[in-house]
This record gives C-alpha cells, sequence and structure tokens, in this order.
C-alpha cells in the first residue's frame, strides 16, 4: 500500500492505495466518486471512462497510482460550477439513455471527441464511440444528441 | 390490514391517503406463482401531505423501461398537477405494496390504472373537501393544475390548505372512473425521463454505487465449474492479513474486508478444495441433448393447442413443408452487474440491491439467512437495466452473509464474469415445424413443437384449421430463466422463417402468403404500415416479419447489405407497432429502437459457449455484444389506438428483428439461415451454406 496524490476535477486528494487497484477502484471505493462506472474491467465497455489530461481512459485498466501528477476528469466534474454541460444537456434533450448506466462514459468521451473535432459528423461520432456499450440500445439517439451538443457549443463560440 | 397500513401510513401526521385494494386480476397473477397472501393485499397507495406533496408508492421497480416517468405521468393526469409535483416510490419492500415484479410489461396494463384509480380518488376526496368548506355544490368544484377551484365564486386552495390538520384515509376498490386516454393532458404526450438530470451527472446511486458508514467489500468464492461442490476450505493465507472476514456456509465461501483490494487480495489467498463431475452437455451438442432430456411441463401448461386434423390437413397440402430452427443460449449482459449492499441493524437487515422483484428477493434473503420476512427490507435503487436477467437475488444474499459476519454493512458487486456465469441464460431451443399449404399459399396443417425455448407466443396468429402446438420442457444444462420477451423470439423466428420457406416453395411473395393467412385487423395493419413506409416489393435484400405478443402487435422489415466476403450489414429496420393509446410516444420509441437493437444481437451474433461445466465466452471481449457500428438506419411507427387500453411495450417489438433480418439473407444470397445466431462468425460462410 502507498500513499498516492491524485488530482480528480480540480480537488487534490492524498490517500492509499494498493500497488494492483485500478484508477476506477480508487474513485469509486476510495473517493466515492462513484458516478464513474463498472462494466466490464477489461476496457471493452466504456463504462468507466474518465479523462486524463484531457483525454479519455479506460480507468478499470489504468492503473491508481500511475495517474499521480495527472489531471483526472470524471462525470462529477465535467460541469463544475454545477450547470449541465452541453453535451449533458443533449443527452437530456434527445433521451439519449434508458437505464442511465453507460451515460456517465458515453458523456465523458462525448465531451473529448467534441473538443478534438467540433465538427464531427454521424459516422465520426459513431467510430469515436464504438468502444462504448449502451445493452439498452440508444445508440441513435446518443449520436443524436452528440450532434446537438456540438451544434450548441459552436452557436456558443460563435 | 396488511403489514403495510399498519407500518407506514399511521405515520403521516395529515393530509389524504388513499390505499388501493388489488383488482381480482391482479391478486391472480400475484397469486399464480406464490403462496403470498393476497386477499387483504394492497396494490399501491398515494399520500397527499399537508405541504401539497403528493407521494405514490408502488412496488414496480425501474429499470431503464421509464415505468417511474409513465406512472408519475398517470397519477398527474388524473390529478391535474405538474409532474414536479408527484413523488413515486418504487420497489422498497418496508414501503411499498406486495408486487410480484416488474416483468411481462405488466406495468403498463395492471399498474397505471390502479395510481390513476388511487388518484382519481384523491381528486375526488379534495373536491368533496373543498364543496364542504365553501357550502357549495361538490360538482362547481375542480381540480386543475395543482388547485381545487370554486368554479362559480371564482375561490382557490391548494391541495395542502385543504387537508391542514386532517387526516382523511380512503381505501378503495377498483371501480372508480379514471380519464379515458382522449381526455389525457400529461399522459400521452413525449415527456422526459423524469430524474434524467440525476443520470446525466453521474449523481444517481446504483446499488453497486451505495455506501454505508462503515461499509466493507466482500467477494464470493466460485466453484471452478458447474456441478461441483465445496469440500474443505484452507483459509491459513487470508489470517496474517488482518482486518478480514471469512464465511464458510456448505458450498458458499466468501471473504469481506475494509478495503476492495485487501478483499480481493484474500479471496486469491483463500484454498479451496472441490469435488463433482462437471455435465456432460456442451454448446456444440446441446440442441441434441435437449430433445433427449425433455421433462414433465410444470402444472402442465404448455400453452399449445390440438384440433382439427393434421392428418388430413397434410393430405389435402401442395406445398409440404418439415423444418427445424434452433436458438442458442444468450446473456443478457445488463451493464449494471448485479450489486448489493447488505446493512444489519438490531436484527434487521436492509438490502439495497438491483431487482425486478424485491419481494421475491425479501423472501429469498428470508429463507437463507433464517429470519423472517418482517425482519428483512429490500430497496431497489433505479437499476442499470435487466431484461429479464435479474428476477433473482443471489448477490443479495451474498451480501447479507457477509455483512453478518463481519457485523457492519457490505458491498459486493459481480464482475462482468460472475454476471456471465452464474446469473442465468436465455433458454436454449430446438423447434420443429411441419406445415401444408395449399398451391396459393394457403395454410392447411400446422405442426410446431418447442423444446425447453419455452411458450410465450408459441400459438400462431395465421388462420389454419388443422393444428398441433406444443412446448417440451426439458431439463437444462445450464440455469435458464426470463429474457426480453421470453420465447416469443424464438417462436416468432421459427415461425415467421417458416412462412418465408413456404412463400418460396409456393413462389409467392413474403408479404402476400403473410396477407392471405392472416385474419387479425390489428397485425395486418402494422404489417402493412411497416411494409409502406418500408417500400416493400421496391428494395433489394428485403425480409419482413410480424406477430402478437402481450397484447403488442408488431411488424418490421429488414434489409441487409452482403458484400463479397459474405460479411452481413443490416443497414435498415422499419418497425411498426401497435400497443394500444400511446402513454408516452417519445419513451415508446425509445424502447423500440432498444429492442431492435438487443434483437440485433440474438439474430447475428450472440451465442453462450459451454463446455465442461463452465461459460467459454464470459466476458464481453468474447462475447459480442450490439455496438454503434452495428446500428442500422432505424425507422419506428406507432399506430395509436386512444380507444384500445395501453398494452405494455418494452418486450414484443424485438419479436420480428431476426425473421425479418433472415428474410432479407435470404433474398440477398439464397441462403436460409434457421439457427440463432445465425451469423456468429459476422459472414454468411460456406459453413452456414451447407446447413
Amino acid at each position: 500500500m502507498a500513499e498516492i496524490e491524485l488530482l480528480v476535477n480540480g480537488t487534490r486528494f492524498r490517500f492509499d492505495v494498493d500497488p494492483q487497484q485500478s484508477l476506477l477502484s480508487a474513485l469509486r471505493d476510495e473517493l466515492d466518486l462513484t458516478g464513474t462506472k463498472y462494466g466490464c474491467g477489461e476496457a471493452q465497455c466504456g463504462a468507466c471512462t474518465v479523462l486524463i489530461d484531457g483525454q479519455p481512459a479506460r480507468s478499470c485498466v489504468t492503473n491508481a497510482a500511475s495517474a499521480a501528477g495527472h489531471a483526472i476528469t470524471t462525470i462529477e466534474g465535467i460541469a463544475p460550477d454545477g450547470a449541465l454541460h452541453p453535451v449533458q444537456k443533449a443527452f437530456l434533450d434527445a433521451e439519449a439513455m434508458q437505464c442511465g448506466y453507460c451515460t456517465s462514459g458515453m458523456i465523458v468521451e462525448g465531451v473529448a471527441l467534441l473538443r478534438r473535432r467540433p465538427d464531427a459528423g454521424q459516422g465520426e461520432i459513431a467510430e469515436a464511440m464504438e468502444g462504448h456499450v449502451c445493452r439498452c440500445g440508444t445508440y441513435p439517439r446518443i449520436i443524436t444528441a452528440l450532434r446537438l451538443a456540438a451544434q450548441a457549443m459552436k452557436g456558443k463560440q460563435g | 390490514m396488511s403489514g403495510i397500513d399498519r407500518r407506514e401510513f399511521l405515520q403521516f401526521a395529515g393530509g389524504v391517503i388513499v390505499l388501493l385494494s388489488a383488482p381480482p386480476l391482479v391478486a391472480q397473477e400475484s397469486g399464480r406463482f406464490s403462496a403470498h397472501p393476497v386477499s387483504d393485499e394492497l396494490s399501491a397507495w398515494l399520500n397527499i401531505a399537508e405541504d401539497g406533496t403528493i407521494t405514490v408508492y408502488t412496488g414496480k421497480v425501474e429499470v431503464g423501461q421509464n415505468a417511474r416517468t409513465s406512472l408519475t405521468q398517470a397519477a398527474a393526469d388524473e390529478l391535474n398537477v405538474a409532474m414536479e409535483s408527484v413523488r413515486l416510490v418504487m420497489g422498497d419492500t418496508d414501503v411499498t405494496p406486495y408486487d410480484m415484479g416488474t416483468f411481462g410489461s405488466r406495468t403498463t396494463p395492471t399498474m397505471v390504472p390502479q395510481i390513476r384509480r388511487a388518484a382519481a380518488t384523491a381528486r375526488e376526496m379534495l373536491q368533496d373537501l373543498a364543496s364542504k368548506a365553501w357550502s357549495i355544490d361538490p360538482a362547481a368544484v375542480v381540480v386543475s393544475n395543482g388547485k381545487v377551484l370554486d368554479t362559480q365564486g371564482g375561490r382557490s386552495a391548494t391541495f395542502g390548505e385543504l387537508t391542514k390538520g386532517k387526516k382523511l384515509v380512503q381505501r378503495i376498490r377498483h371501480d372508480e372512473s379514471i380519464h379515458p386516454p382522449q381526455k389525457w393532458t400529461i399522459a400521452g404526450h413525449s415527456l422526459p425521463k423524469v430524474n434524467g438530470p440525476d443520470f446525466v451527472t453521474g449523481r444517481h446511486r446504483y446499488a453497486a454505487d451505495m455506501t454505508r458508514p462503515g461499509m466493507w467489500h466482500g467477494r464470493v468464492l466460485r466453484a471452478p465449474a458447474f456441478g461441483t461442490t465445496l469440500t474443505a476450505l484452507d483459509t491459513k493465507g487470508v489470517t496474517p492479513m488482518g482486518g478480514v472476514v471469512v464465511v464458510r456456509d456448505g458450498d458458499f465461501a466468501g471473504v469481506a474486508a475494509a478495503r476492495a483490494p485487501l478483499a480481493a487480495q484474500a479471496l486469491a489467498a483463500l484454498r479451496p478444495q472441490w469435488k463433482g463431475t462437471p455435465q456432460k452437455s456442451n454448446s456444440d451438442t446441446i440442441y441434441d441433448d435437449l430433445r433427449k432430456r425433455t421433462t414433465p411441463v410444470l402444472g402442465g401448461r404448455t400453452e399449445g393447442t390440438n384440433y382439427g386434423s393434421l392428418l388430413d390437413g397434410m393430405a389435402a397440402a401442395t406445398w409440404k413443408l418439415e423444418r427445424t430452427y434452433t436458438v442458442a443460449y444468450i446473456a443478457h449482459v445488463p451493464l449494471e452487474p448485479r450489486a448489493a449492499v447488505a446493512e444489519w441493524t438490531d436484527g434487521k437487515l436492509t438490502v439495497w440491491t438491483g431487482t425486478q422483484r424485491p419481494f421475491a428477493v425479501r423472501a429469498e434473503l428470508a429463507d437463507a439467512l433464517h429470519v423472517s420476512e418482517s425482519k428483512v427490507r429490500v430497496i431497489v435503487p433505479d437499476t442499470g437495466s435487466g431484461y429479464g436477467g435479474k428476477h433473482t437475488g443471489e448477490c443479495a444474499i451474498e451480501a447479507a452473509r457477509l455483512a453478518r459476519a463481519a457485523g457492519r454493512p457490505v458491498r459486493v458487486v459481480w464482475s462482468r464474469e460472475e454476471e456471465m456465469t452464474w446469473a442465468y441464460f436465455r433458454p436454449a431451443g430446438v423447434i420443429d415445424v411441419r406445415s401444408g399449404a395449399d398451391k396459393d399459399g394457403t395454410l392447411l396443417a400446422w405442426e410446431f413443437h418447442n423444446y425447453n425455448s419455452g411458450p410465450a407466443a408459441i400459438r400462431t396468429p395465421y388462420r389454419v384449421e388443422n393444428q398441433h402446438i406444443e412446448y417440451h420442457a426439458c431439463d437444462s444444462p445450464l440455469r435458464q430463466g426470463s429474457y426480453r420477451g421470453l420465447a416469443a423470439t424464438a417462436n416468432h423466428f421459427a415461425r415467421e422463417v417458416h412462412m418465408d420457406e413456404l412463400a418460396q416453395a409456393a413462389k409467392i411473395d413474403p408479404l402476400e402468403i403473410r396477407h392471405r393467412n392472416l385474419k387479425d385487423a390489428r397485425l395486418r395493419a402494422v404489417l402493412d404500415a411497416a411494409a409502406e413506409r418500408f417500400g416493400w416489393g421496391m428494395v433489394k435484400n428485403a425480409g419482413i416479419a410480424c406477430g402478437v405478443e402481450k397484447d403488442g402487435y408488431t411488424a418490421t422489415c429488414a434489409e441487409v447489405r452482403v458484400d463479397g466476403g459474405g460479411d452481413v450489414h443490416v443497414v435498415r429496420l422499419v418497425s411498426a407497432f401497435d400497443c394500444g393509446a400511446v402513454v408516452n410516444p417519445d419513451q415508446l420509441r425509445n424502447q423500440i429502437e432498444g429492442a431492435l437493437m438487443m434483437g440485433l444481437g440474438g439474430a447475428l451474433f450472440e451465442s453462450i459457449g459451454f463446455r465442461d461445466g463452465r461459460i467459454v465466452n464470459d466476458r464481453l471481449s468474447k462475447y459480442r455484444v450490439p455496438r454503434f457500428s452495428d446500428l442500422p438506419q432505424i425507422e419506428v411507427l406507432l399506430l395509436d389506438h386512444k380507444d384500445i387500453p395501453s398494452a405494455g411495450a418494452g418486450e414484443t417489438p424485438i419479436v420480428g428483428v431476426a425473421p425479418a433480418v433472415a428474410g432479407a439473407i435470404f433474398a440477398a444470397t439464397g441462403v436460409r439461415l434457421r439457427a440463432l445466431p445465425m451469423i456468429p462468425s459476422g459472414a454468411v460462410t460456406a459453413d452456414l451454406v451447407r446447413q
């Protein structure tokens, strides 16, 4: 066991982790940040997606200690001021969920995608989201949501 | 008075309380499979507090089908209040009335009208209060926009102002008049998921996210194969770790520790000994095995039919066919695996867990932990999906055992591998169909035998005078259970593909053979609606299927593209659906789209492999589920019938996908695929052509 310092959603946390412990387990089990979900444990479903220095990463296969010194953003920190991020709002507007369990990962990945590619079209969105599973099958709505968000964000910038 | 009356509603200081007894049909349903007393049972209840807050209590649970929203709409609609004024308490065995479970698409047809009746009674009580307070004719009092209004004198009062200081309890039966769909103002509209913001912010806590003060983390030792038992357990490796509790009770062994990694290390340090012979069947021999493993059908209900004379029908037939269809075991793969947090306080157990049957899980817990049901409370947070896969309480029991031993709350979250091994599967099945039709494709004889997959939707909606239909139960080598649509998917696949095969024999169009044999007007209507939108007859590589199940009428058209290597892509699906009066059009579309996507998995590539008592593909890297790249263009047509009571809709739209895609693959390749999944490798290969 070793003490690490993680910067999560702008806050520094010092706590003990196991050498093998995943970032997902550290966030959920040590920091009680449960918006990030476990779905498969092998980077196949995307439910555990967080941003590390702005890049989407699967926290279930990321070692917690290795994330020290990097800025981690979870779903709880996507819109830090308490308002909704345009991607979050778009998921509501498009009703892009059923059970909602995949939603955190989808939104975090979507935020990263639209930062990288503000003009992403349907094909590019589907390709970027391929690593995410929505077992309820709301894929068409998630694509609609991300396109709505892209438009909304563009409007803001313009 | 039931336990709920005594324990809970008396605590309310005042306001309006409506207790609704279960209507006879529901009582019958509830009693069918359980010994639970239903005679004096409540089915729903509602409270309007002094501050005007309306709280509705139901034993149904939310698993992504958006029942929380549709039930809130029902109450708000009946009381003429904003959605935000209504709070729905779901699936909490201490405060919500007994409910058999959330399955079978029953929430809309049974719980919606009950909540409406409770709300209608409350509305009438408020009107009555106002007419007395204002000394006016009750007919002059209306409830509108969350207020009670005097239509003559112009006075108004909030609900809370009327009930202040009073405690009014009314117990009702089931004959209150409720708003017909033509008068709906809140129901019938596309309102968003009521607690949607909690999901997009990550705030909502599923069972796997629950924490309690002092909570530990639990892990469970798993047998190396089905059919093996634990004979010895060496825990010496765990002892030096400290701060770990080990529990052994028969075949159950598990550990709990303050920190999740420590629990994992302790589990790894256990040295168990197992004995037993793994079962012989495997996924390569399963269909032959099932035929040899028939057992009497529970209760003798084969759900089949037997009339006319197959012999005469076949003798008169021009076209005669005999075919066999198979469906594989598949996994539900709810994205939230089974999870539970258990806490014992003064001998009383509280468990938060994701399940479709909180009251059944309460009974399981009481039985396994040897306590009375009154000492067990099960609370179901809105759950990360179920699809029929979360009827049971394995994980809840495990958490409860560990929590009792640890003397503190314990959380157990199943890994994906545990979920895909130790839960249960959609049954595999073999279906034999023999049919005869006249020269024009009119059915004369129909014989249909389903082995193991189940009796749901086993009867044919096509008119045929000579028929024998039968479900044969089997001793399944794998643990099996409910799944979205149950066996309706398998039975529709066999029936609808067979209709296509008859059409091929008689050299008529697949749509035409259905027209010739269908009398049901609602089914014909969805069939024609789907065909017209799809452009049937103008699209190459097209397939069509239809069916009725759980009072929902569905038709599906599919278009595929098959490239040079035989790779199959479903490029377009059109689904027409009629479930009576539509409660929430957008949520209904959402469910249909989801059912189509989920249906693609079972149709094309999902299949559980097993050998030597082990699941071969127990993880997502080995078990393919539909992804974004599998998404076809989807078009959904809703046939709304305000004059027909609403049926449930979460399941039935799945049944047409596989046969419609099968028809489209045949149109594209000339290969008739009769096994689900149809293209496990993703392509129509030489292997498949030979079959």
